[in-house]
């Protein structure tokens, strides 16, 4: 872990952030916090703006104005590679391996920007222990996995960039409700190990189950924040999570 | 009289120079789903770089390989980074018209710079013929299958094992998801282009000592080849290029033994169409994978048109009407007449290709349809010049719309890969079907233009009747597009599935569409036939076709008036400027690449 990792201030920051594509405005004045070792997720039905502001995370959309930063600098002008390296990762909507791809070689992208041959090929057994079932499956082609080992593949990905964040895409999604307590206990075990997490999600009370705190966009606005706990008991969360629902 | 086992040969050997050009467009198209038109130039640059090594430097071989090889590469890198990168962002069919443009460019500055004429390039291999089995083999057929294997292993070696290979599979496979893991697509596109650009220079190196000569014409060539083969073995599959090339080899080499040389593209053309029809995911795609992304919507640029009030449309028609009784010279009448038979043309290419969005590659084997159904009415059946072009017409409108029919079914890119392919069968055939075409000596004597038996012979006449011609095409086709009829032709183009969930029938809507269009270009084709007195199979060729496309996107997709406009411009201005004719198309080409990169939408606008 680095050196400050006791530090009281957040890991990552959105501040003011404005986002348009073209002429259509995707957020505005967006604000969110995630404290180290945190798990922190958004809230919001379709079209809210949730994956956009994923994408801006990991450098992949330029916001018109308002600063994202990660440890104290701002990640505006670095590049994807130079994000990822700075020690965030991502799980990405629907999981998106690369389906005619190895298990091995997918979970091998995940170190794409690290150089250390000798320390990725350790970290793909500390994946192996982590995922034991993919031990198994390490030749055969990604997309040949049911959704649920998809999802560990994503995850052990992930982890192989050696991150201090992950960021995850609606990480339940489509999956069995077997897989899905599975995957939350995954998040939890990750979180445990020293690695916050801001993860996207449609399904409110799945996510408040495992977050610390919790944010609510509705149409490109945060309308509630707070911790987990008492959003969970929050009448206003129902009624913004059924107001998500029903513009879906 | 040579073995099976002679053809046999052959067609592997010419399969392998095809695969080295398919396997770079598969690599392309895997990573940026892009049919990369300017392949076969890179291949005819390979030629006369190898040419100069050859005859000017005498490099030995090995030199002369690996000098081609980077050169080409080189040509690869400068496209890729500045015809390329700066059209990320636009529409989808900005990229493909740009590849189109630089291969016009590319194929004009050799051409510029080497003269048309054939040239000669010696093989530097010893020309001797071993004996196998029935067959024979020579040392430069080795040295093709060598290169051709080195290849196939390097690349092999260069996907499953390097850091690069894998992002460029990675991105292949999922793009957005490959940019997550941190990769940079931009060097991905540039190793891909950089490749397939080496692959595709020392192809035309080889295919250049294999038959000993090289000449201008090899470009399109290369890469309606390329193209057949990798569409065959599905698009953006590398080994299924490999596969589908030595296919393509095999069927071309047994269909020459059996035909004869002049069969030899038909062939080619004819497998491509068969396998687009029937699997237009390619012969090795299994049933999971999905079909090519449907390229509706942005593959037109919107904008909105520029709106010409009546009153200027009206002036501007009637100073045109009375031209020839103004104190003009014969030059401009008769620069204009040309003007006006290229408006016709592109007035039924902005309908197909920017109403209905279906971007035709072909659209001069209408003109040749028209042109060569007029010619011989009036030649073998007498009948008078005026029928005989609307025979034309008639007949283009009925026979185009056949000939497409059967890759209606197909989409975006693929809709223009067909298109290009119907109309070199179209001119193969004309070519090959001696019997009523003539063959290759063409139609010579035909009667001039006439109408109720008045014979049309001053170039005041002329231009009345081209012009009053075209006239009534537009206002027939803009009346067209103000109908029902029209928003569906642009309902089917923005969203073909949206608009079948509306109960469009597409079959029906496209037919339509090509049957007005072929109409208008074969009455051009039908005109230019009695203007030119003689046409033959070459007359009407893919460089009409390209042009058409770029007067169409000057005056903006489906603009009625933007066609005429940028018939009148593209005609007219290198008239005005004295432009040497040579010139005329590398200045095409690059008003095209301009267009693409600055003004997507023409000069009117799409509508």
């Amino acid at each position: 872990m680095t050196t400050n990792a006791f530090s009281s201030a957040p890991l990552l920051t959105l501040s003011g952030v404005n986002t348009f594509y073209g002429q259509a405005q995707v957020h505005f004045d967006l604000s969110i916090n995630v404290a180290r070792s945190h798990i922190v997720c958004l809230l919001g039905g379709n079209a809210s703006g949730k994956s956009t502001t994923m994408k801006i995370i990991l450098g992949l959309v330029k916001p018109r104005s308002g600063d994202v930063s990660f440890d104290g600098a701002s990640l505006l002008g670095l590049t994807t590679p130079q994000i990822i390296r700075r020690g965030i990762a991502s799980v990405p909507e629907a999981r998106r391996l690369f389906a005619d791809m190895s298990v091995r070689e997918n979970i091998l992208m995940g170190a794409f920007v690290r150089n250390d041959r000798d320390a990725v090929a350790q970290d793909l057994e500390r994946m192996l222990a982590l995922f034991p079932k993919l031990g198994q499956r390490l030749s055969q082609r990604a997309g040949s996995l049911s959704g649920g080992e998809q999802q560990m593949v994503a995850m052990a990905r992930a982890l192989m960039s050696r991150p201090r964040m992950i960021v995850m895409d609606e990480p339940t999604m489509g999956l069995s409700p077997l897989y899905v307590d599975r995957v939350l206990e995954l998040i939890r075990t990750i979180n445990q190990e020293g690695v916050s997490v801001f993860m996207v999600e449609q399904n409110a009370s799945l996510a408040l189950e495992i977050a610390h705190e919790a944010y609510v966009l509705q149409t490109g606005k945060i309308v509630l924040s707070g911790s987990a706990r008492a959003l969970k008991d929050d009448p206003r969360v129902r009624d913004a999570y059924l107001g998500g629902a029903e513009a879906a | 009289m040579s073995s099976w086992l002679d053809y046999t040969i052959n067609g592997l050997i010419v399969g392998n120079v095809y695969a080295l050009v398919a396997v770079g467009l598969a690599l392309i198209f895997g990573v940026s789903r892009l049919i990369n038109f300017a392949q076969g130039s890179i291949y005819l640059v390979g030629a006369y770089i190898g040419w100069v090594a050859v005859v000017q430097l005498h490099t030995p071989l090995p030199l002369t390989i690996i000098v081609v090889a980077l050169a080409a590469a080189l040509v690869g890198l400068i496209i890729e980074r500045f015809g390329l990168r700066p059209l990320q962002n636009s529409v989808r069919i900005a990229p493909l018209l740009a590849t189109i443009g630089i291969s016009f460019v590319l194929d004009q500055l050799v051409m510029l710079t080497f003269s048309p004429n054939p040239r000669a390039l010696p093989s530097q291999l010893p020309d001797v013929r071993f004996q196998i089995g029935g067959g024979t083999i020579g040392p430069l057929d080795l040295l093709i299958a060598g290169v051709g294997l080195t290849s196939a292993l390097l690349l092999f070696a260069f996907l499953r094992y390097s850091k690069l290979g894998w992002a460029v599979r990675a991105t292949a496979q999922d793009r957005d998801a490959a940019m997550q893991m941190g990769v940079d697509v931009n060097r991905v596109n540039q190793a891909v282009f950089g490749i397939a650009a080496a692959l595709g220079g020392v192809s035309g190196l080889l295919v250049g000592m294999y038959y000993n000569q090289i000449d201008t014409a090899m470009s399109l060539q290369a890469t309606l080849k390329g193209v057949v083969a990798e569409v065959v073995g599905g698009a953006g599959n590398v080994p299924g290029a490999v596969i589908g090339s030595l296919l393509l080899g095999l069927v071309e080499s047994y269909g020459v033994a059996v035909f004869g040389t002049s069969y030899r593209n038909l062939f080619a053309f004819l497998l491509l169409v068969v396998v687009l029809v029937l699997r237009p995911n390619g012969l090795f795609a299994s049933a999971r994978q999905a079909p090519p992304e449907p390229l509706t919507g942005t593959f037109i640029a919107p904008s909105r048109p520029v709106r010409i009030p009546r009153w200027a449309l009206l002036v501007v028609l009637g100073v045109f009407a009375i031209l020839p009784l103004l104190p003009v010279s014969l030059y401009v009448l008769q620069t204009l007449i040309n003007a006006w038979l290229l408006g016709m043309l592109a007035l039924s290419l902005t309908l197909v290709a920017g109403t209905i969005g279906q971007v035709s590659l072909g659209h001069a084997a209408l003109l040749a349809i028209g042109a060569y159904t007029s010619a011989l009415l009036s030649l073998n059946f007498s009948v008078p010049v005026g029928l005989a072009i609307i025979g034309g017409g008639l007949t283009s409108a009925a026979l185009g719309t056949a000939l497409i029919s059967p890759s209606f079914r197909l989409r975006g890119h693929y809709v223009s890969i067909a298109t290009l392919a119907i109309g070199e069968i179209v001119s193969l055939v004309i070519l090959n079907w001696e019997g009523v075409t003539r063959g290759p000596i063409g139609v010579s004597g035909i009667p001039p233009l006439s109408l109720f038996g008045y014979e049309l012979i001053s170039p005041t006449s002329i231009y009345w009747f081209s012009f009053a011609v075209m006239v009534v095409l537009a206002l027939l086709q803009a009346r067209l597009l103000g109908s029902h009829l029209g928003r569906s032709f642009r309902a089917i183009r923005d969203d073909d599935v949206a608009a079948r969930a509306y109960g469009l029938s597409l079959n029906r809507y496209k037919s339509l569409a090509f049957i007005f269009g072929g109409f208008a270009a074969g009455i051009s084709g039908g005109i230019a036939a009695h203007l030119y007195s003689y046409i033959n199979h070459e007359t009407f060729n893919t460089q009409q076709s390209i042009l058409a496309l770029t007067v169409v996107i000057l005056g903006g997709l489906g603009n009625v008036v933007g066609a005429v406009v940028g018939s009148v411009a593209l005609v007219g201005l290198p008239e005005v400027f004295r432009i040497a004719a040579e010139y005329r198309i590398l200045i095409y080409g690059i008003v095209l690449l301009l267009l693409v990169r600055f003004r997507p939408q023409g000069l009117l606008g799409t509508i």
